[in-house]
């Protein structure tokens, strides 16, 4: 193994995240505390306790989520689209280095990179809502395979994008609705039971439905169903990053 | 010595079809400069992108230092670096940060006292907390070699060096390369500038339509390949047509009639000087002096191309 390699990608990625830090670390603390503003206090003190839990709490988890996701996509898309852009990318396919490894540097920083913005955004709801959480290692866990699975959807969409336009299309018109509509922000018992149903086909809802049940011990989704599916993804997506390194789709000519 | 790069009918086709290597043979001997010479379009890019891994072959073989570039592929890559044609770089990161990456993407460890040795030696020590979309088109060229010298590789490639280079950063670069042989480093080097190869290389490949058309030493190619010519300097300008007596000798009047020149090859039987300076005597025009000088890679280079010197 290429250890100093993945190292170096490691590094030199998330160096490009504290270069920015005010973009980076700013921006999800300022949306977020809109959110609980918005949601938790303007509009949350009219809306009654969801399955027991006060409103402005309920949404944390759904916010968090949100913010990793688009966070942990958007961020292994653009770490390995922008050195196809300048043509820097050159370097990386002639370094004696293998999938796993290059995958390893880009999606590792990525993911901790989503995983810091998560946690910023956690300390900052205990400034808006009491939050307790009941199973802090299952929360963790989820946290981490959400990091992963996306920042290794992010990965390939990075690859499989031709320009600008095509990086930003599946977070903005799939993964943004998914989350959206997977249950960030209400429980899907309050839909009818048609849409109860339908919700059942989105994927993200399983990860929000069991990260929830380690903060309130309530899911929309029994927590092993919500397990499998994000393992699940995870092996989809590193299945997926396997088969382009072989064939080199789009990378390699 | 078994020869450190060997490219064995390498053939390369697009999807497209188009075939861009069509069976390139090549071995690279160990220490020695090897300018790869030929006109847009003629395979050099491909070439070298291949033995670097960039570019999957079609069918062929590459070894470097014995090791196959798809088989032993780390081994291999480990002794290659690339300095690529464009200027390709990550704009935001510092020139000392990009080079320390390059040498960690290579699987070696840190090495601050190494990298600042490379940027004092390509002149870029000053530079070296300075972004790089802040530096001119020469300084991010000077940060691409050192990226490629970073992790101390064997063989280098050069992709067009100097293309668009001022004068001065050519002669640094030309000095960098010159080091880099006496520590007996392979380069491969692509040039659209004959004198850069004339300059610095030990031997010279033609490559044109993906084949290679000719392999030889810079010095045998230009010796028995080249055409002298002969200047003659007159005491008085020469006014007028070329009188008849001289008309056979093919001369051409330069300078306003200061100066005739003559081209003879140095491979024919006769090469006709002795009749011409008869001649030249019988039409009584006086000689104040006369030079001799080889032609250059470059009008060599030309006729190949075109195919009448084979």
């Amino acid at each position: 193994m290429n250890y100093q390699a993945m190292r170096a990608i490691y590094i030199f990625e998330m160096s490009r995240f504290f270069r920015t830090y005010r973009q980076s670390f700013l921006a999800p603390v300022i949306s977020t505390s809109l959110y609980f503003i918005v949601f938790g206090a303007a509009i949350g003190s009219r809306i009654d306790q969801v399955e027991g839990v006060s409103y402005g709490a309920f949404i944390v988890p759904g916010l968090i989520m949100l913010s990793v996701m688009t966070q942990a996509t958007s961020n292994a898309s653009f770490g390995i689209y922008f050195p196809k852009f300048t043509g820097s990318i050159y370097e990386l396919l002639s370094a004696p280095i293998n999938f796993l490894e290059a995958t390893v540097g880009y999606v590792g920083a990525a993911a901790s990179k989503a995983l810091i913005i998560g946690a910023i955004i956690f300390v900052t709801s205990f400034f808006f809502v009491d939050v307790q959480v009941m199973h802090p290692l299952a929360m963790v866990a989820f946290l981490i395979l959400t990091c992963l699975s996306f920042s290794l959807l992010g990965f390939i969409i990075g690859i499989w994008a031709g320009n600008f336009e095509q990086l930003q299309i599946i977070p903005l018109l799939i993964i943004t609705p998914l989350v959206f509509l997977g249950g960030s922000f209400y429980s899907t018992t309050m839909l009818p039971p048609f849409w109860q149903a339908v919700t059942l086909l989105n994927p993200v809802h399983y990860l929000i439905s069991g990260f929830r049940w380690s903060f309130f011990e309530q899911a929309d989704v029994p927590v092993g169903v919500s397990l499998m599916a994000i393992a699940a993804f995870t092996a989809l997506c590193l299945g997926a990053i396997a088969w382009i390194f072989r064939t080199g789709w789009r990378i390699r000519s | 010595m078994a020869p450190i790069v060997r490219v064995n009918d390498l053939r390369k086709s697009y999807a497209s079809r188009f075939e861009a290597l069509k069976g390139v043979t090549l071995d690279i001997e160990e220490g020695e400069i090897l300018a790869l010479l030929g006109p847009n379009g003629a395979g050099k890019t491909t070439l070298i992108s291949t033995i670097c891994g960039i570019t999957m072959p079609s069918s062929g073989t590459v070894t470097v230092g014995g090791h196959d570039i798809l088989k032993d592929y780390r081994a291999a890559r480990s002794m290659i670096g690339l300095v690529p044609q464009e200027l390709s770089l990550e704009a935001f990161e510092t020139v000392f940060n990009a080079v320390s990456f390059s040498r960690g993407l290579f699987g070696k460890s840190r090495n601050d006292a190494l990298v600042t040795d490379i940027l004092r030696q390509l002149g870029l020590l000053d530079k070296k907390d300075t972004k790089i979309m802040a530096l001119s088109g020469g300084m991010k060229r000077r940060v691409l070699i050192a990226k490629a010298l970073a992790h101390e590789p064997r063989v280098l490639f050069l992709d067009e060096p100097t293309a668009g280079v001022d004068v001065e950063l050519r002669k640094d670069m030309w000095a960098v390369v010159d080091r880099l042989r006496q520590d007996g480093v392979t380069i491969i080097l692509t040039t659209h500038y004959i004198e850069e190869a004339e300059a610095m290389a030990d031997r010279v490949a033609v490559i044109d339509k993906g084949q290679i058309m000719l392999v030889q030493d810079k010095d045998a190619l230009m010796s028995h390949m080249g055409q002298k010519e002969l200047i003659v300097q007159l005491d008085q300008p020469f006014v007028g047509d070329i009188p008849d007596a001289l008309s056979a000798h093919g001369l051409e009047v330069i300078e306003e009639g200061a100066r005739l020149r003559y081209v003879y090859d140095t491979k024919a039987d006769r090469t006709g000087i002795t009749s011409l300076l008869n001649d030249l005597q019988k039409a009584g025009l006086q000689m104040v002096d006369m030079e001799t000088r080889q032609s250059s890679l470059e009008e060599i280079f030309v006729g190949l191309v075109k195919g009448d010197a084979a």
